[in-house]
């Protein structure tokens, strides 16, 4: 099995608790950092290492860090994004529940880079059972001199608070959340200004997911080079992936980015393959709001090279043939499920998580949710499927966030590869109910 | 966005416990001077840990306590689904419905909790213990099908654990 550089000591009894995370090596990325490293120097670090950012849209931290604004006077903030909601991702409940410390860590070290005195950890509210573990963990941190004032003598203070959300997809979108950080609505902001100059109360401020913050750690401890020597091309380092659907061994695996899709979904160490003997009928690589991929196009790309858990080879073939590794959501899809029933469930999903502000999203999406709940129950048209695609068109691109594009991708993608299944659910409409269409054949191109 | 709203009838603030007032001071105390509204989603789930549910009486009351305007409550609790703005049965269930979990049988899990407690989805129990609920996904979609039930998360679940689990609630209700 491949190296862990985060959750290697995750199933050590009691890690949760600081003396025992100590003994395993923890917090040595703050001793290393605020003794013997420059803020800058941290960011260089994070810079070579390669890392992007976890959450979903895979944008270089280092960069990132680099844009902080920096003005005299004025407060900076690093405000971690634990509101995990993008379906088919629970990476970081696991990260959190198990090494709580692991993520204060990394915070303290990636406050310190920034010169943040005041951070905070954002967790969605039904997480409320792992803020209490975090908080307890905190108070640890505190007791033991690595939060608070002068921490480990270096002169550097910072404080760190965990705090709900309250049920909203849409407060994991990083202007979203500071809206909600601030007590109000989780409605997303006008960007530019972005978080980097303005954010939470106006301060500049940097958004890194649970999974972006805790690989800082590793990164101080080996240094930026070692940490880009694991995987290939542009994406380096470990990766989290949440397994879920017709898997035998659905969960949280850390892998080495590279890894081939075809050993992670059969291998023995990952998920084993389907179970009751199913074929792979299609699968949701990064979570629900990528493009989703038919049997054929999983385990090779459409040009016949093997297809690996990278963002390059994810996204092999655009949107025409190819999806996203976005937050690492793995989806697995068997023989026996319906794929306009699907489509119509996540449909549904952005219909109700849609914050309201922009018409195209507000309405498309519920057009299409009441479209897609048509084909699934029998009472669609062919033109139906038309509409789909031109609702798709209106909401793309059109929205403050992402949230209508994240909507309207997997119907495209969902229609361009199974449109016969579609179609077969309207000429079929009785046969539809009671029997699965199957596998789609590849077209002879591909 | 969540489409239910409080009803538009003015209700007396109304007063919280002891330890709701002592949590709510402690997560106020957490935000620097002058950010205090910070900590409302904290406060009304602390509300709805005491209650339940949130009413517009509480509300008017976390507004008291935040010096801001009642409006400035509402939208919020409006906005975000976790907080019941109606009383709600002493259990509330909220099953998952979304994909992944829907690939390994929650319609199925939905169904059956229904019949076993012969309601449907949205309605409370005649005894007032049980309020059946679907929500969106929980972040435990490998675990599927799952429920959250007073911020417990339980997971894989089967026919069998659901009969055990119900026993369960109802004997912790009775005492
Ligand atoms: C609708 C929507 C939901 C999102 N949900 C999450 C989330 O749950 N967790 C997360 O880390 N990022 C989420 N993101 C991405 C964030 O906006 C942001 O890019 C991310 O937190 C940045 O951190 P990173 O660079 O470390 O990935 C979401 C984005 C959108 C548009
Ligand atoms: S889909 Fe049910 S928990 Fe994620």
């Amino acid at each position: 099995m491949a190296r862990k550089l985060l959750i290697e000591h995750a199933e050590v009894p009691g890690i949760a608790a600081y003396d025992v995370y100590r003994k395993h090596g923890g917090y040595a990325s703050v001793e290393k950092a605020l003794k013997t490293m420059s803020p800058d120097e941290i960011v260089e670090e994070v810079k070579k290492s390669g890392l992007r950012g976890r959450g979903g849209a895979g944008f270089p931290t280092g960069m990132k860090w680099s844009f902080l604004a920096k003005p005299e006077g004025i407060e900076r903030h690093l405000v971690c994004n634990a509101d995990e909601s993008e379906p088919g991702t629970f990476k970081d409940r696991y990260l959190m529940e198990k090494l709580p410390h692991l993520l204060i860590e990394g915070m303290i070290t990636s406050s310190y880079a920034l010169g943040a005195r005041r951070s905070y950890i954002y967790i969605r509210g039904e997480f409320m059972y792992i803020l209490r573990i975090l908080e307890k963990a905190i108070a640890e941190a505190y007791a033991n001199g690595m939060l608070g004032k002068n921490i480990l003598g270096s002169g550097y203070d910072l404080d760190l608070v965990v705090t709900p959300g309250g049920g909203a997809y849409i407060c994991g979108e990083e202007t979203a959340l500071l809206e909600s950080l601030e007590g109000k609505r989780g409605n997303p902001r006008m960007k530019p200004p972005f978080p980097a100059v303005k954010g939470l109360w106006g301060n500049p401020t940097v958004v890194n997911n649970v999974e972006s913050i805790a690989a800082v750690v590793p990164i101080v401890n080996e240094g930026g080079e070692a940490y880009a020597a694991i995987g290939i091309e542009r994406s380096t380092g470990t990766k989290l992936i949440s397994a879920s659907g017709n898997l035998v061994r659905p969960g949280v695996y850390e892998i080495d980015l590279g890894l081939s899709v075809e050993e992670f979904i059969y291998g023995d160490d990952y998920c084993r393959g389907i179970p009751n003997g199913k074929k792979l009928k299609a699968c949701v690589p990064g979570g629900s709001s990528v493009p989703i991929l038919p049997h054929y196009l999983v385990t090779k790309t459409a040009a016949g090279t093997d297809r690996l858990m990278t963002y390059e080879s994810l996204a092999d073939g655009g949107f025409a043939t190819g999806s996203m590794l976005g937050s690492g959501g793995f989806i697995v899809f068997d023989e026996d499920q319906c794929i306009v029933r699907n489509t119509w469930n996540f449909a549904r999903f952005y219909a109700h998580e849609s914050c309201g502000q922009c018409s195209p999203c507000r309405e498309g999406t519920g057009w299409m949710e009441k479209v897609l709940y048509r084909l699934e129950h029998g009472q669609g048209t062919l033109e139906d499927i038309s509409l789909l695609e031109e609702i798709n068109k209106k909401i793309e691109g059109n929205t403050i966030c992402p949230l209508g594009d994240a909507a309207a991708w997997p119907v495209a993608a969902a229609i361009r590869h199974f449109r016969d299944e579609f179609e077969w659910h309207v000429k079929a409409p009785q046969e539809a109910q009671t029997r699965n269409y199957g596998l789609i054949q590849a077209p002879l191109e591909a | 966005m969540k489409v239910d709203h409080p009803q538009a009838v003015y209700e007396a603030p109304i007063d919280f416990s002891a330890h709701t007032m002592t949590e709510i001071n402690r997560v106020i105390g957490l935000f620097p001077e002058g950010k205090q509204k910070s900590a409302i989603l904290s406060i009304l789930h602390l509300v709805q840990d005491e209650f339940g549910w949130v009413s517009v009486g509480a509300m008017n009351r976390v507004a008291q306590i935040l010096g801001i305007e009642p409006i400035e409550v509402y939208e919020v609790a409006t906005f975000y689904t976790m907080f019941h703005l109606d009383p709600v049965g002493k259990n509330v269930l909220e099953v998952c419905r979304t994909g992944p979990c829907q690939l390994v049988g929650s319609d199925d899990l939905i169904a059956y909790i229904e019949e076993k407690l012969n309601i449907k989805v949205g309605e409370t129990t005649k005894d007032g213990l049980f309020t059946l609920k679907t929500v969106e996904c929980l972040g435990a979609c490998g675990y599927g099908p799952m429920l959250m039930c007073k911020y417990q998360f339980y997971e894989r679940l089967t026919k069998e654990k659901v009969n055990e689990m119900l026993d369960a609630m109802r004997a912790a209700s009775k005492s």
